[in-house]
C-alpha cells in the first residue's frame, strides 16, 4: 500500500492492466465460471454478458468505495449485496429498453449476474479498501478482462458452432456447424482450450524469466 | 487478531451504525430502481408492444393496420383499446383498403424446456392458418429452436387447414403431427427431424387453440369484417 501512495499513477494503470490481462477473472483467477460458460455460446451474447457485468462491476464497486468508512464490517456482505442487486435490477431494465430479442437471449442469466463472484469479490478484497479512483479503474480492468475473455470463448463457439461471427456468416451455406459447440458441453470445450493455452503462455513467461535469470547469474559470476 | 482485537472490533460498531448503514443504503438502492423503472418503462411497453405488432404483420401478410378484440365470456366479440390483462384477445389485421387480411391469436404451452408462446395467422377466406411466428422460448438452441426458423417447418403454415365441421364448432380436421417426409394431408404438420418434442409442443398448442378460437371466428366474422365498435 506504502508504494501507491509514493506513486500513485503507476498504481493506477496497474490497477487496470492487472484485470485485462495477469490476474483476468476467468483465465487466471478462473471465477464466475456460470455465467462464462452458460452465455458465451455466441459473440453477441458474450459481448452483452460482459458489459452488463462491467456496468454492475463499476458502479458497485465506486459505491462500495464511497461508502468504506460509513459501512461497519459486521453488516459489510449485506450492504455489498444490496448495492449489487440495485444495479444488477437497473441492467435488467437497460437490457429490455435495448433490444428484446437480447434480453431473451440473455434470459436468466442477468437476474443471477448478483451472485457472481467477480463482482462480490471485488467489492470485498479492493473496493473497500482503495480509494474511489483506484476502485474504480481495477473494476474497469477486471470488467473489461471479463468481456474479453467471454469474447474469446463466445467468437469461438459461434464460429465452429453456428459458422457465423457476429451474425456475420463465415463459410456460406454449405458449413455443417458443429451443434454440440453452441450447447452447454461445448462450453467447456472451449474454456479447457483457452485455459490450456493461457496456461501454455504462463508456463512459456515462466521459463524465459528463468532462463534470463540464469544469464544474468551467470555473466555476473 | 487475538481476542483483544476482536472484542475491539466488535464494540466499534453499534447498533445505529449498523442501522444507519444499511437503512441509508437501502433508501438510496430503492430510489434508483423506482428512478430507472420510471424511466424505463414506456420505452420497455413500447418495445413488447412493436414486438407483438411486428410478429401479427408477420402472421397476417399483407396487412398493414390492426384492431384488437376482446373475446368475451360468452365468446362474442368486442373492440377494445385499453391494454388490459387476464382475458383473451385476437388482432384482426387490415390490409391498405380496410379489407380484413386475418385474425392473429396468440397461444401458449409446455414445450420441452419450458412454455413456448407463439402467434398464427388464421385467414377466413383460405380456412387456413396462414402465418405462425414463435414470441419466446426456450427450447434447445441448435435443436429445438429450429421452430422458430426452419424454413422447411414453417412452410407448415402457409396454408394450415383448419375448416370447421358443419354445425361450426370445431375444425373438421384436427392438426396432427406428420413425421418428416410423411405428410400427406393439409391439416399435417410436418415434423423438424431431431425435434420432435418441440415439433409435437407446437402442434398441440395449435391444435387446443384453433378448437377454441376458430369457432369464434368464424362466428364473429361479420363483425370482424365491418370493423366497428359494438
Amino acid at each position: 500500500m506504502n508504494s501507491s501512495e509514493s506513486s500513485l499513477s503507476r498504481f493506477d494503470t496497474d490497477a487496470f492492466i492487472k484485470g485485462l490481462w495477469r490476474e483476468n477473472p476467468v483465465f487466471v483467477q478462473v471465477l464466475g465460471m456460470c455465467p462464462t460458460l452458460a452465455v458465451s455460446n455466441t459473440a453477441r451474447n458474450a459481448l452483452a454478458m460482459g458489459l452488463a457485468t462491467t456496468f454492475v462491476l463499476i458502479m458497485s464497486s465506486t459505491l462500495v468505495s464511497i461508502f468504506r468508512k460509513f459501512i461497519p464490517k459486521q453488516v459489510r456482505i449485506a450492504s455489498f449485496i444490496l448495492i449489487i442487486a440495485t444495479f444488477v435490477t437497473m441492467v435488467d431494465y437497460f437490457i429490455q429498453t435495448i433490444s428484446l430479442d437480447l434480453y431473451r437471449a440473455l434470459g436468466a442469466f442477468i437476474a443471477l449476474i448478483v451472485v457472481n463472484c467477480i463482482i462480490l469479490g471485488r467489492a470485498e478484497a479492493f473496493a473497500s479498501k482503495n480509494t474511489i479512483g483506484t476502485s474504480f479503474l481495477d473494476a474497469l480492468g477486471m470488467g473489461a478482462g471479463f468481456t474479453f475473455a467471454l469474447l474469446c470463448l463466445g467468437a469461438v463457439r459461434e464460429i465452429v458452432g453456428i459458422g457465423t461471427v457476429f451474425g456475420i456468416s463465415l463459410f456460406g451455406p454449405h458449413y455443417e456447424p458443429w451443434t454440440v459447440m453452441i450447447l452447454p458441453g461445448g462450453g467447456f470445450f472451449t474454456l479447457g482450450a483457452w485455459l490450456l493455452f493461457f496456461n501454455w503462455l504462463k508456463e512459456r513467461e515462466k521459463k524465459r524469466q528463468a532462463a534470463v535469470l540464469q544469464i544474468e547469474k551467470e555473466a555476473i559470476q | 487478531m487475538n481476542e483483544f482485537d476482536l472484542k475491539k472490533m466488535v464494540a466499534q460498531a453499534s447498533s445505529w451504525e449498523m442501522i444507519r448503514a444499511l437503512g441509508g443504503i437501502g433508501i438510496l438502492c430503492s430510489l434508483l430502481i423506482v428512478f430507472t423503472f420510471k424511466v424505463t418503462l414506456p420505452i420497455i411497453e413500447k418495445n413488447k408492444a412493436e414486438y407483438l405488432e411486428k410478429s401479427i404483420f408477420n402472421v397476417l401478410p399483407g396487412a398493414t393496420n390492426k384492431v384488437t378484440y376482446k373475446v368475451t365470456d360468452n365468446n362474442d366479440v368486442e373492440r377494445t383499446d385499453t391494454n388490459e390483462s387476464g382475458v383473451r384477445k385476437v388482432y384482426a389485421g387490415y390490409n391498405d383498403q380496410s379489407e380484413l387480411v386475418g385474425i392473429a391469436v396468440e397461444a401458449s404451452g409446455q414445450g420441452f424446456q419450458d412454455v413456448i408462446h407463439l402467434i398464427y395467422g388464421y385467414s377466413p377466406e383460405k380456412k387456413a392458418v396462414i402465418g405462425f411466428a414463435v414470441l419466446e422460448s426456450k427450447e434447445t438452441p441448435g435443436l429445438g429452436d429450429k421452430i422458430q426458423n426452419d424454413p422447411a417447418f414453417l412452410n407448415n403454415f402457409e396454408a394450415l387447414d383448419v375448416a370447421l365441421t358443419d354445425d361450426a364448432s370445431a375444425p373438421k380436421n384436427p392438426i396432427e403431427m406428420a413425421k418428416n417426409g410423411q405428410k400427406h394431408h393439409p391439416w399435417q404438420i410436418e415434423a423438424i427431424t431431431g425435434a420432435t418434442i418441440s415439433s409435437r409442443a407446437v402442434t398441440k398448442i395449435l391444435k387446443q387453440s384453433t378448437e377454441e378460437f376458430i369457432p369464434i371466428i368464424e362466428k364473429n366474422l361479420e363483425k370482424f369484417k365491418r370493423n366497428e365498435t359494438s
